[in-house]
């Protein structure tokens, strides 16, 4: 009987609404948390998988020797890979393509490489405008490798560690 | 040439409150996506303009650039009707509001029953938008909108009918007149489960969070209005925001006085606000309910239908029909402060 009539006067004053306004009227002046995003950044950590990248060696020859290793390991089998000796007798490819419709970032391919030439960048907000711009061949992914070079060394040193 | 100044007046001041409530509207849906961000964490919209100011000119810029899409097993006629109704109702209560002591469009007697007339007629908008649709979403959403109407229609004009009582009048302006001095002596505080009754039924009425089932986009999409675009869906959006501002006034006038100032008869605060024009007041008060629905949507989740029916017929309608005896005792053996 009390506990009834004390019911009836909790729901009467609105005491469940009344603390329910109150908790969302705390969060109206609680801090922000929003991030700008063009402005700020969240922090990201140096083994992030975004868009891909061939590396070469620093005396400008490219790492890949044509293993087939990532081809082999890729899940989304995202990577065609062709190789013929080249005119000085090592082996190279002639054809790198990495589909990225296909391509689920798992990062297999940079673990499977002998030699660190393919690695996934940091850089994740790109875009493409037109039709066929998903294919990255292998002149594509050599220039992102020398664009961002310095920061992907940095990052392999970061995680070095680990490895 | 005197009635022609005369309609001529009349049409300035019609056009000098529609431009302001359309604007306000504009404003509003800025206010809503503010106050309903900073009490999720966010910050808003603060891209277009400074802070995001221009944000509402640019949404109806892109609204008006849109394509009005009428489907082709619709009942074209009732289709475009459909949103004239709806927002015409939603204005043409205007006409009745005292913005001050002078200041109202139509000075009627009978403005309680003119805007309670109204805002009946508003839910034909949102039955024949749903029928002339022809789609099972917007039926269903039109069947749930005039249920819930007129559920909410009865405790709503009860509550008023305690307001009428107390003020013995149904001209707006008198009511406000008859809660002269001071914050205590507004309606709000004898007429207080009324006063919630007024204010859960009006948020029902303009089907808004958390009555808003019919149009909740989880469960229907969008209710009545899932097959509109373009223009016509701003006559929508139009209408339900102007209705949002109607009622917080309606809610100012009846129960929190109008344009009248609450410091009225306390010594010192009265000389001091004693320069504030009324309408100052009014848009206060006005500005204050409707941030309470902005609040309400984003604490309270839905309710369910059959909660809501509950809600309306075996809980409102009961507690207004006491305390209007109660009031009806009061006013006639002058009880108490107010009733003497």
């Amino acid at each position: 009987m009390m506990k009834r009539l004390a019911r009836y006067i909790k729901s009467f004053t609105l005491w469940d609404l009344i603390a329910g306004l109150k908790l969302t009227g705390r969060y109206f002046f609680a801090r922000k948390t929003t991030i700008q995003f063009p402005e700020e950044k969240t922090p990201m950590s140096p083994r992030f998988r975004g868009i891909h990248a061939l590396r070469r060696y620093p005396n400008g020859e490219e790492r890949c020797i044509a293993c087939k290793l990532c081809e082999a390991v890729c899940p989304a089998l995202a990577i065609t890979i062709k190789a013929e000796p080249r005119l000085d007798g090592s082996r190279r490819t002639t054809l790198y393509d990495i589909d990225l419709f296909k391509c689920v970032y798992c990062g297999f391919c940079e673990e499977a490489c002998p030699v660190d030439a393919i690695v996934l960048t940091r850089n994740h907000d790109y875009h493409f405008e037109n039709r066929g711009e998903n294919i990255l061949t292998k002149d594509k992914l050599l220039a992102i490798g020398d664009k961002y070079e310095a920061d992907i060394a940095a990052d392999r040193k970061d995680d070095s560690r680990y490895r | 040439m005197e009635g022609i100044l005369l309609i001529a007046m009349i049409v300035a001041k019609i056009i000098a409150i529609l431009v302001i409530l359309l604007l306000s509207v504009a404003y509003l849906t800025y206010f809503e996506r503010k106050v309903i961000s900073f009490i999720q964490s966010r910050i808003g919209p603060n891209r277009i303009g400074p802070s995001g100011l221009l944000q509402p000119i640019a949404d109806v810029i892109k609204l008006l650039n849109k394509e009005i899409i009428i489907p082709s097993a619709s009942n074209r006629y009732l289709f475009i009707t459909a949103p004239i109704i709806s927002l015409g109702t939603s204005l043409v209560a205007w006409a009745v509001i005292p913005f001050d002591k002078a200041v109202v469009l139509a000075n009627v007697n009978a403005g309680v029953l003119f805007v309670l007339s109204l805002s009946s007629l508003g839910v034909y908008g949102v039955l024949i938008a749903g029928w002339a649709s022809n789609s099972k979403y917007a039926m269903f959403g039109a069947l749930r909108a005039a249920a819930q109407s007129i559920s909410y229609e009865i405790p709503m004009g009860f509550a008023l009918v305690g307001v009428m009582m107390a003020a013995g009048s149904l001209n707006l302006q008198t009511i406000v007149l008859a809660q002269k001095g001071g914050i205590w002596h507004w309606y709000w505080l004898p007429l207080l489960p009324l006063f919630l009754v007024y204010w859960i039924s009006g948020i029902a009425e303009t089907n808004r969070a958390p009555f808003d089932v019919s149009e909740g986009e989880s469960e229907i999409v969008a209710g009545f209005h899932v097959e509109y675009s373009g223009t016509v869906f701003a006559l929508f959006f139009l209408a339900e925001y102007a209705n949002m501002i109607l009622i917080s006034a309606l809610i100012s006038i009846f129960f929190f006085g109008g344009w009248l100032s609450p410091f009225q008869d306390i010594p010192y605060l009265e000389q001091t606000f004693a320069w504030v024009p009324g309408i100052f007041w009014l848009l206060a008060k006005i500005t204050f309910f409707l941030f309470c629905y902005l609040w309400f949507r984003a604490t309270f989740p839905r309710y369910r239908y059959d909660q809501i029916m509950r809600l309306g017929w075996k809980i409102l309608l009961p507690v207004t029909i006491v305390w209007i005896v109660v009031i009806a005792m009061a006013v006639q053996f002058n009880i108490g402060p107010w009733f003497v």
